[in-house]
């Protein structure tokens, strides 16, 4: 299929974007990246996503395509001589869909919850839940993996992309709570995909490291009483 | 034998489980239905579905796929008999995208709005119309949302044929104005006409009963 002409509406620091990103990389695919400015929506990204306003979208030959699990999806379909990124069975792929689901559903609004708890107690029981979902998904690690070094086996995949988007800033969160949400104790297999995860070559340029994350994460609780952006 | 290698575990009035009844039947496909109780759930519901505790769940071979909407993906993928989905892969992202809007946007926030009181029942259904006319224009000149054929969207926005008007019933409130939402409401027509929805519809005063008798109970997330 013909490559044309690709461009990411998006910014570095936003895990969503660092999904498409990697799924790019992947694929070998080489595109414009549009960084949209910390606090402010573009012309573009208001007409390319007009229904929900936000990164990432991915413009191919000036067609927008929005959601970064979508988006995920369509590079597999469109760049199909490059590795596959979902599993190629059917069962297979409803699994890592589902996980990916879990992650985007159950996961991620923890890590919001623990952001905004107030207090030890609050962020004490924050902690709590996230480990608890961590620890599913290791199991679903185990499942998935199948002895394998990524949960897509012996490359990364969608489920790996969907879920190792979030490691910046879940270390960004460890580091400036001083706590460990992934540990040897409970999520072993976790904690050594992560490590593998970010230094693969389709992601290793791309995770910002810790410390920009923290420099961003400061500015934008300077910014929390400004009107929201995404 | 055919009709035990599938198995649907869904509740009568679930349209998440309805969509994939819809989609087994136009595929063809037999499958043994078991009906699960959601307020007294199985040992086979939390057996497998230990994540989310819900239906529907599809058994195929054994293997177990959760969520309506991957489950029509994987249905889409094992049976080509009627496909569901757009072969190319913009329009597939087109699918999904308004499939997850849909979803978030309208089915899951749909009956806490109709069924909620006083002031907070105006805000959440102003926001609610407001995300309806998107929808509307989605479907603007098509004549489904998988155009000259029911599609994946279709089934995915088939709630709102069926199930809507029974919440605006007992909601007692209009949504679906005809002069508002044109395109919608001539696709409800022809969707509640297609053979095989027509006759997979749960009983209409059967569906009031059950949400009028939710609506006196303290909501709950199911």
């Amino acid at each position: 299929m013909a490559t044309g002409d690709v461009k990411l509406l998006g910014a570095g620091a936003s895990p969503y974007v660092n999904r498409v990103q990697i799924a790019l990389n992947i694929k070998s695919e080489n595109y414009e990246f549009l960084e949209e400015k910390l606090g402010s929506k573009s012309e573009l990204l208001l007409k390319s996503n007009p229904i929900h306003k936000k990164i990432p979208v991915l413009i191919h030959d000036d067609k927008p395509i929005c959601e970064s699990l979508v988006i995920v999806q369509y590079i597999d379909d469109v760049w199909t001589s490059g590795p596959s990124i979902l599993p190629s069975d059917p069962y297979d792929r409803a699994i890592a869909r589902f996980w990916a689901a879990y992650v985007d559903d159950k996961w991620f609004p923890l890590m919001k919850e623990l952001r905004m708890a107030e207090g030890e107690e609050a962020k004490a029981a924050a902690i709590e839940k996230i480990v608890e979902v961590l620890v599913v998904l290791e199991e679903a690690f185990v499942k998935c993996s199948k002895g394998k070094a990524f949960f897509g086996g012996d490359s990364i995949g969608f489920l790996d992309i969907a879920f190792g988007s979030f490691l910046g800033w879940l270390k960004v969160t460890e580091k400036m709570g001083e706590m460990r949400l992934l540990s040897e104790a409970k999520t072993p297999n976790l904690v050594e995909w992560a490590e593998r995860f970010c230094c693969d070559d389709a992601v290793k340029d791309v995770l910002p490291k810790t410390e920009k994350l923290i420099e961003i994460f400061k500015i934008m609780q300077a910014r929390a009483k400004a009107p929201p952006s995404n | 034998m055919a009709s035990q290698e599938v198995k649907l575990l869904s509740l009568w009035v679930s349209p998440f489980g309805h969509r994939v009844e819809w989609a087994l039947k136009l595929k063809g496909v037999e499958y043994e239905y078991i009906e699960e109780d959601i307020f007294n759930k199985s040992h086979l519901l939390l057996e497998l579905n230990p994540v989310h505790k819900k239906v529907p769940v599809l058994i195929h071979h054994g293997k177990v796929i959760l969520e309506s909407l991957l489950i029509l993906e994987y249905l889409d993928e094992k049976w080509k008999e009627f496909p569901l989905l757009p072969q190319d892969p913009y329009e597939k992202a087109i699918v999904r995208f308004w499939a997850n809007f849909g979803e978030a946007k309208l089915l899951r926030p749909g009956w806490p709005a109709l069924r909620s009181q006083g002031d907070e029942k105006e805000k959440a259904l102003k926001l609610w119309i407001e995300d309806l006319e998107k929808i509307e224009g989605e479907l603007k000149g098509k004549k489904f949302f998988g155009g000259e054929t029911i599609g994946y969207l279709d089934l995915a926005m088939g709630w709102i044929s069926y199930m809507l008007p029974v919440w605006e019933e007992v909601g007692c409130s209009t949504i679906l104005d005809p002069k508002k939402f044109p395109s919608i409401t001539a696709w409800t027509e022809k969707f509640l006409s297609h053979p095989v929805i027509k006759e997979n519809l749960p009983p209409r005063d059967k569906m009031v009963v059950w949400f009028e008798k939710r609506i006196k109970e303290p909501f709950s997330a199911q």
